[in-house]
């Protein structure tokens, strides 16, 4: 997205036309802050209206975000915001609808109402903010946490699997999935890919909650040796990761024998093209099967998949709504005196009854 | 229904006899008339209701209906719980509720004339499907022996004769096996029934013909089942008790008329709500038993701007609903008790953030799951009440299924004007009665076009919570441009809206809110029937007006300083209410709950209402209210108001919706019998 465009007055916004007057109540340190500037410096460049753009939040610290962004913005209850989003969508489409969420608000009280938006294909995004954690409620294990998690709620360890919620959104019928994490540079690429994309556009975004859960991402995401443990995706391009100058070059290749993705070592090469050699896999975000391998790949013995994972447009629920209503009130008459007076009427004249 | 006739008592000079139509002949033509079709689930009561309602209204009586069918789609065929009944009162003098006891009964198997029969005048007629009364049929209606046998008929006129063969006879010429044959088994008896009180066929030919559009086989075979019904009245009078009998027209207000439901006259006046502010409408419903039907109604009505969204769940369906009103939209969402208390947490974010919404209860038997397709007035409490935190919300509630679209319409203007949630009761018996009504012309009703705010309104400085003489907070649609703003549900400042937890900011918020619903505008409390004082005022509101107005007008005539007076306005009340009570030495509270609307009465107004109450998931009957309002005149102390118990003589019967789960093949008892058409392979089929 470094393409120019022509200067247009009025979407032309700096960052700080994203700021509100409102104090940010997060905790000092939190990954949130990061977020936010990366939306707030992500808006302009997608030449975005503050007056044509709404972020919709339900409940929890992620969910405050609508209160620092200076566009309109509702602030709901527990993880309902995606039905709210839907009725915003269906009564007006041409709104820039951003729905923030987390862990907690999205995949625990609100799962079902996330599974049905992504389902219905509405036109936004959603920016799921991780952090295995309820911070709000002070530190109880979330849906995401991982088995063993010690917390006020569970002492002795949490002993539930968790859920995977891009693994959740590709379920659900997702056609847009990435993932980015808080202070990563490449987090605004995601969002502008996720803009550009014409349906729900879901996004993982990995946040450290430094109070309750801190660092728990720690393994992929600090900057020591990101590049052996990020695979930052690209439709097109080779999945690559690591260099030469820590454990070499790497990539994943597809066994036919197990049908699933394997790590391997790509030789250095003057020529640049051993890749192929390898037989690592090309990235195609419209592979619905690819982004479910992604997905589902153990961190540890595999990198962390990260960018765009899956990006397939189909027809939007608004379009099809608008389409319906469109072809159902063709030639149709809208009187409402009409309409009242419809089905078998009969006068009365006087005292007799005089069916018609 | 509301006209300006004059409304006669209900019952005939001669009242031991009754107005059957048995006696019909001897007598002189009654003034009214109740019939009830009873048959098993699957036998198509419900429609062959509907359609000689149509016709009746056609023929220019008022008349008032009362489905009443089991909560299982297919319950076992021929089970005392699987009685399906459609109970129409029909007259050429005013109508007001959907009778007492049928004058008329027709029993379409043993089930449907067990559950029914003790309803029945004695004297009256019950018309017999012998066809149906096999062996394993009586059993299943726990019959010791053939009730056509062994005299336990001998109080009533009975015409009992084998419709199931008649029906097979008359389809045969179309070449359908018995199994299709008798699916038209309910058009035979319409037929007959149209033959009874002297109707015309041809509506329902035309209805027939436009349904079976696409199986010109099938209708030609209704048709010919109708026809065969009609002509056997004409046999059957020679040699049994069948009479013909003519109900002249009601008097009725002159004007243009159709039959309504409760269910219809909310859709039709939620869109004229809409139109009158001006506004496009956004439905967000989930399946509910007896609400779905307003969804039904209003997904058919898209011409109209009208979006509808079948939720995930209730919670979504109010959310998406608020979330539309944020955008600019007139929302609505509609359940019934168990989605009414889902969409609570969300009517308490529609009441902070100040958005319109309507919400439809049609309430039903309670609670939990309750009695789905039963009626009971038992959500008051919950929509006056049921929310956390102090979270006012006007209450509307419909009288009538005419009433109900003034009711809608009434929702519509309060919530506009007011920037609030507005919950609009009905019941399950509004929801699916019937009855004529005056088609409105919409010119009659006052616009009240929604107002948005298109520029700051502090000088240029926005203050989105800053309020307007009524209280309302300004209604800003996203996409305006320099308005952007925050909502949620977080207390907000006075005026700015952004978040502000202070106490005294608290108070003045909670203050704010209080005040806009209490000084709602709404009508002065009119008198239904009678003086402005008196000994005894009975106070209804909802679907009770028919039988309370019906009572009440028999003890005026017996001299008694009675007044009906229907509250449509339950939150706010009407300003004037407590003087107007005050003015009676008693105040009766008739409801179908425990007395909920009492206990509002006496807190609010400090005046001592007794309550009656029925909560037998049936209306309440005339008779039942004529008796409860005696109790204040036969000199005895103390017995006034208390519980009506179940009425045998009322729908649902006595034996019908019970299940002791000693018949083998109920539903969640015997394996696969939830699937239709496996556990009954012989059932007969709804047309």
């Amino acid at each position: 997205m470094n393409e120019m465009t022509p200067p247009n007055a009025a979407t032309a916004t700096t960052l700080k036309d994203w700021e509100t007057d409102q104090e940010v109540r997060w905790c000092p340190g939190c990954g949130d802050y990061a977020i936010l500037k990366a939306v707030q410096r992500t808006l302009p460049q997608l030449r975005a209206d503050p007056a044509n753009t709404v972020f919709v939040s339900g409940i929890g610290c992620s969910s405050r975000f609508p209160y620092y962004i200076e566009s309109y913005g509702f602030h709901t209850i527990h993880g309902r915001a995606p039905a709210f989003a839907t009725g915003i969508k269906l009564a007006n489409p041409e709104l820039d609808v951003w729905m923030v969420t987390g862990d907690g608000d999205g995949l625990s009280i609100g799962g079902n109402h996330l599974m049905h938006i992504l389902r219905r294909n509405v036109n936004l995004q959603i920016l799921l903010f991780n952090n295995e954690i309820y911070g709000l409620t002070k530190g109880q294990y979330s849906p995401t946490s991982r088995v063993g998690t010690t917390t006020p709620s569970t002492p002795l360890g949490s002993v539930d699997a968790p859920a995977n919620p891009c693994a959740f959104a590709l379920g659900a019928g997702a056609r847009f999935v990435a993932r980015g994490f808080d202070v990563s540079k490449n987090l605004p690429d995601v969002l502008v890919a996720a803009h550009a994309h014409q349906g729900a556009a879901f996004i993982e975004i990995f946040q450290n909650c430094v109070v309750y859960n801190k660092d728990v991402f720690e393994a992929f995401a600090s900057p020591k040796g990101a590049e052996d443990r990020q695979l930052w995706l690209t439709h097109g391009e080779p999945m690559l990761f690591g260099s030469e100058k820590s454990c070499g070059i790497k990539g994943l290749r597809l066994d036919p024998e197990s049908f699933s993705l394997k790590v391997v070592e790509v030789p250095p090469s003057d020529s640049g093209a051993d890749w192929q050699a390898a037989g690592v896999l090309v990235h195609n975000a419209r592979n619905r099967t690819l982004a479910h391998m992604l997905v589902e790949m153990p961190f540890g013995a595999f990198p962390m998949a990260l960018g765009v994972i899956y990006d397939h447009p189909a027809a939007t629920f608004e379009a099809g709504i608008i389409a319906e209503r469109a072809k159902a009130s063709e030639g149709k008459d809208s009187s409402l005196a009409r309409l009242l007076a419809k089905g078998q009427t009969w006068t009365v004249s006087g005292t007799a009854a005089d069916p018609i | 229904m509301a006209t300006q006739a004059a409304e006669k008592p209900a019952q005939p000079a001669n009242p031991g006899a009754g107005p059957s139509a048995a006696n019909a002949r001897a007598e002189a033509s009654p003034d009214a008339v109740v019939v009830r079709f009873a048959g098993d689930s699957g036998d198509g009561m419900q429609l062959t209701g509907g359609q000689f309602t149509l016709s009746t209204a056609l023929a220019g009586n008022d008349l008032a209906t009362f489905p009443d069918f089991p909560a299982e789609i297919r319950a076992p065929q021929g089970t005392l719980f699987g009685v399906s009944a459609f109970q129409i009162n029909f007259g050429s003098r005013q109508i007001s509720t959907a009778g007492d006891a049928p004058d008329v009964l027709v029993a379409m198997n043993p089930a449907a004339l067990k559950v029914n029969l003790e309803a029945l005048k004695p004297g009256g007629l019950v018309i017999i499907d012998t066809g149906e009364f096999t062996k394993r049929n009586l059993d299943k209606a726990k019959y010791t022996s053939n009730p056509l046998e062994d005299g336990s008929l001998a109080r009533w006129d009975v015409l009992a004769f084998d419709i199931s063969a008649l029906t097979i006879q008359a389809v045969k010429p179309f070449g359908l096996g018995n199994k299709d044959a008798l699916r038209s088994k309910n058009m035979w008896t319409l037929g007959l029934a149209l033959w009874m009180f002297d109707r015309d066929r041809q509506p329902i030919v035309d209805w027939l013909n436009a349904k079976f559009r696409k199986k010109p086989e099938i209708a030609a075979a209704n048709i010919a089942a109708l026809d065969a019904g009609h002509a056997y009245g004409e046999t059957a009078e020679l040699s049994g008790p069948l009479r013909k009998t003519f109900l002249p027209p009601a008097v009725q207000e002159p004007g243009l008329y159709r039959t309504v439901t409760g269910a219809e006259a909310i859709s039709l006046g939620l869109v004229a709500g809409a139109q009158l502010a001006e506004l496009p409408m956004f439905f967000g419903g989930y399946p509910i038993t007896p609400a779905s039907a307003i969804l039904h109604h209003l997904a058919r009505l898209k011409e109209f701007g009208v979006t509808t969204f079948q939720a995930e769940d209730e919670i979504a369906a109010i959310c998406a609903a608020i979330g539309a009103a944020y955008a600019g939209q007139l929302g609505v969402t509609s359940s019934s008790g168990p989605g009414i208390a889902l969409k609570g947490e969300a009517m308490g974010l529609a009441i902070m953030v100040e958005l319109p919404l309507v919400i439809v209860n049609s309430q039903r038997g309670g609670p939990s799951t309750g009695l789905p397709t039963k009626t009971e007035q038992s959500d008051l409490y919950q929509a006056v009440y049921g929310r956390n935190g102090d979270a006012p919300m006007p209450v509307v509630a419909a009288r009538s299924p005419g009433d109900a679209f003034d009711c809608a319409i009434e929702a519509c203007r309060l919530a506009t004007r007011y920037m609030t949630p507005v919950m609009l009761l009905t019941d399950g018996y509004i929801a699916n009665a019937a009855e004529p009504w005056k088609v409105p012309d919409p010119e009659d009703y006052a616009p009240f076009p929604a107002r948005f705010l298109e520029a700051p309104n502090a000088g240029d400085q926005l203050l989105p919570y800053k309020r307007n003489a009524d209280g309302a907070r300004p209604w800003i649609k996203p996409g305006t441009p320099g308005l952007m703003h925050r909502i949620g549900g977080i207390e907000k400042h006075v005026e700015t809206g952004n978040i502000d937890y202070s106490p005294a900011n608290h108070q003045l918020m909670t203050d704010a809110r209080q005040s806009k619903i209490s000084g709602v505008e709404i009508p002065l409390q009119e008198v239904a029937v009678g003086e402005q004082t008196g000994e005894l005022a009975v106070v209804g509101w909802g679907s009770t007006y028919g039988p309370i107005r019906q009572a009440v007008r028999r003890w005026r005539e017996k001299g008694r300083a009675v007044s009906h007076i229907h509250v449509r306005h339950i939150w706010p009340l009407p300003a004037n209410l407590g003087e107007l009570l005050a003015g009676f030495d008693n105040v009766l509270v008739p409801e179908m709950n425990t007395g909920q609307f009492k206990t509002v009465l006496r807190d609010q107004l400090l005046v001592d209402a007794q309550s009656l109450t029925k909560t037998s998931g049936q209306p309440f009957q005339i008779a039942e209210l004529e008796t409860a309002i005696g109790k204040y005149f036969d000199g005895i102390e103390g017995n006034e108001g208390g519980e009506v118990p179940p009425n045998s003589q009322q729908l649902p019967g006595r034996e019908q919706g019970h299940d002791d789960g000693t018949q083998p093949d109920a539903p969640f008892h015997g394996a696969g019998s939830a699937l239709p058409g496996e556990a009954n392979p012989n059932k007969a089929v709804n047309q």
